[in-house]
């Protein structure tokens, strides 16, 4: 297990390769969440100060 | 020639929903190729001959080098289709492909700079294949901050549409003229992606991270896509109906 | 044709009565070079092996900074927008703009071009060669310059943005000006890259003309 973390010596340059790798992933995911939820909370807002103005 | 597809496809109701129908699509295949992919190339692929695991970086590296050209070229395609046929779903597109492109190029560029370090000695050398993604992430930087800069919403759309179609007209000018440079100054290269002669239990596993990161983009920009469409609909009727 | 004649005679009417600002540009690639050898060194020798990419970065970065007035003034009084409205082609009048730029803020580089040259040590001969490259070079920076200065009609602190948006493009033109630069200065034949330089300037004069007026177009409607 000790052997496969120490990549053959490369484990300083490998492991945070692929942990940026995996932040850029996890990131992105988060990030258009977030962007979906803003935009829906910003839509039923417009909504509700329309059906304000119908009134 | 039937065009009713095509309007079906601009109009924004239709696009948020089968956007929404397919990110699952997407999304459970990208997961479940990135961790096939990660198992192979970092367990059951072979040590490098000559760079012995320190190879295993390409894993990562080269998907998001690939994702990186990738994205560009679908941001400009996309931003092309909406000054052309004034398609409000196309520039939702082009819009939602920079920030997830911008990302992945930064990392092609770390990781690249991280397998340099044991290879070359040193973090950065003035590769053609380095420097043109440096360049390719100011590209992404200037469409973003374009986009940013402009308040009206429609105004912004075009402006960085007309900015990314000009973008990559320049990609392979300015490819050539790296790649010109470098001939003359004679930097080494030690990054050579793609060899030929690559073993399958390689190579296997890096097909399998380009397809899984590939689909990844898809199921990103499917849940991206949604909220700029959102953002951009002012029609109250459709509204009421995905958002209840 | 008579078009583009008209509006480059009108711009450089104007500019003659301006001649100030019209110099700016030209003064700040003058004393941006001529920091160099109080920052580097004195020695000419080692100066002549930077002085391509000091006289082309300093280039760029004059005319990035000429740009901000490619458009503005014209902008603000309405003059683009009768521009679009006046049924004539956008893209020769913008391309009547560009030339009078250019003949402004590219050529009188070129023209001090072997002063600065003086300076940084550069021999007498290699002077054609960059005189040559400085004058194709600053034509697609220009050209390439009218396309950011379109896309950024007004935007607060446009010219920042502007060069943001062009220097990225502009990157051939430096690779292969510098390149052009360096070989006169170590007595080669520059005519690779300056044919390089030509093609791209070229490809430019048909293309750019055509994205700064649809980038015009975007900004005043």
């Amino acid at each position: 297990m000790a052997e496969f973390f120490a990549m053959g010596g490369y484990a300083q340059f490998l492991w945070p390769s692929y942990a940026l790798a995996i932040l850029a992933l996890v990131v992105n995911v988060i990030v258009a969440r977030r962007h979906l939820a803003a935009a829906r909370s910003e839509a039923r807002r417009r909504l509700e100060v329309r059906a304000g103005d119908a009134e | 020639m039937d065009w009713t597809w095509f309007h079906k496809f601009g109009s924004p109701p239709h696009v948020y929903r089968l956007a929404g129908r397919l990110t699952p699509w997407f999304a459970w295949p990208a997961a479940i190729t990135i961790l096939i992919g990660l198992y192979g190339g970092l367990v059951l692929a072979p040590p490098d001959y000559q760079q012995g695991d320190g190879f295993r970086i390409i894993y990562v590296h080269a998907p998001s080098a690939w994702l990186s050209v990738m994205i560009y070229t679908t941001m400009a395609s996309a931003a092309f289709v909406g000054l052309v046929w004034r398609m409000k779903v196309a520039h939702a597109v082009a819009a939602s492909c920079a920030g997830i492109g911008a990302w992945f190029t930064a990392v092609s560029l770390v990781t690249g700079m991280l397998w340099g370090k044991p290879m070359w000695g040193t973090y950065w050398v003035w590769d053609p294949r380095l420097t043109a993604q440096l360049i390719l992430l100011f590209l992404f930087f200037g469409y973003m901050a374009l986009r940013a800069a402009i308040d009206d919403p429609s105004r912004a759309d075009r402006a960085s549409a007309l900015l990314a179609v000009v973008g990559i007209v320049n990609v392979p000018i300015i490819r050539f003229s790296v790649d010109w440079w470098n001939s003359i100054h004679q930097a080494p290269s030690v990054m050579k992606l793609g060899r030929p002669t690559m073993p399958v239990d390689m190579l296997v596993p890096l097909l399998l991270m380009l397809l899984g990161f590939t689909l990844y983009f898809v199921a990103v920009l499917t849940i991206r896509l949604r909220a700029e469409v959102l953002r951009r609909e002012r029609q109250a009727s459709w509204l009421r109906e995905v958002l209840d | 044709m008579s078009v583009v004649f008209t509006i480059l005679q009108r711009d450089l009417l104007l500019a003659w009565r301006r001649t100030a600002q019209v110099l700016q540009p030209l003064a700040f690639f003058i004393v941006v070079t001529l920091l160099f050898p109080l920052g580097y060194t004195p020695e000419l020798a080692q100066l002549r092996q930077i002085a391509p990419g000091v006289l082309w970065v300093a280039a760029l970065l004059a005319s990035m900074l000429a740009l901000e007035s490619l458009f503005r003034d014209d902008a603000a009084d309405g003059t683009l927008e009768q521009f679009v409205l006046s049924g004539q082609p956008l893209a020769a009048l913008l391309f009547g703009k560009t030339v009078a730029h250019w003949l402004l803020t590219g050529l009188p580089l070129a023209v001090v071009a072997p002063l600065i040259g003086v300076a940084l040590g550069v021999p007498s001969a290699a002077m054609p060669g960059i005189i040559c490259a400085l004058c194709l070079g600053t034509v697609s920076l220009s050209l390439i310059g009218a396309i950011g200065a379109g896309l950024t009609l007004g935007v607060r602190r446009g010219g920042v943005l502007a060069s943001l948006l062009t220097l990225p493009l502009a990157v051939p033109v430096l690779v292969f000006g510098a390149r052009a630069t360096e070989l006169s200065i170590a007595g080669g034949s520059p005519a690779g890259a300056l044919y390089l330089l030509a093609a791209l300037m070229v490809l430019g004069l048909t293309l750019a003309p055509l994205a700064a007026a649809a980038a015009v177009r975007i900004g005043v409607e």
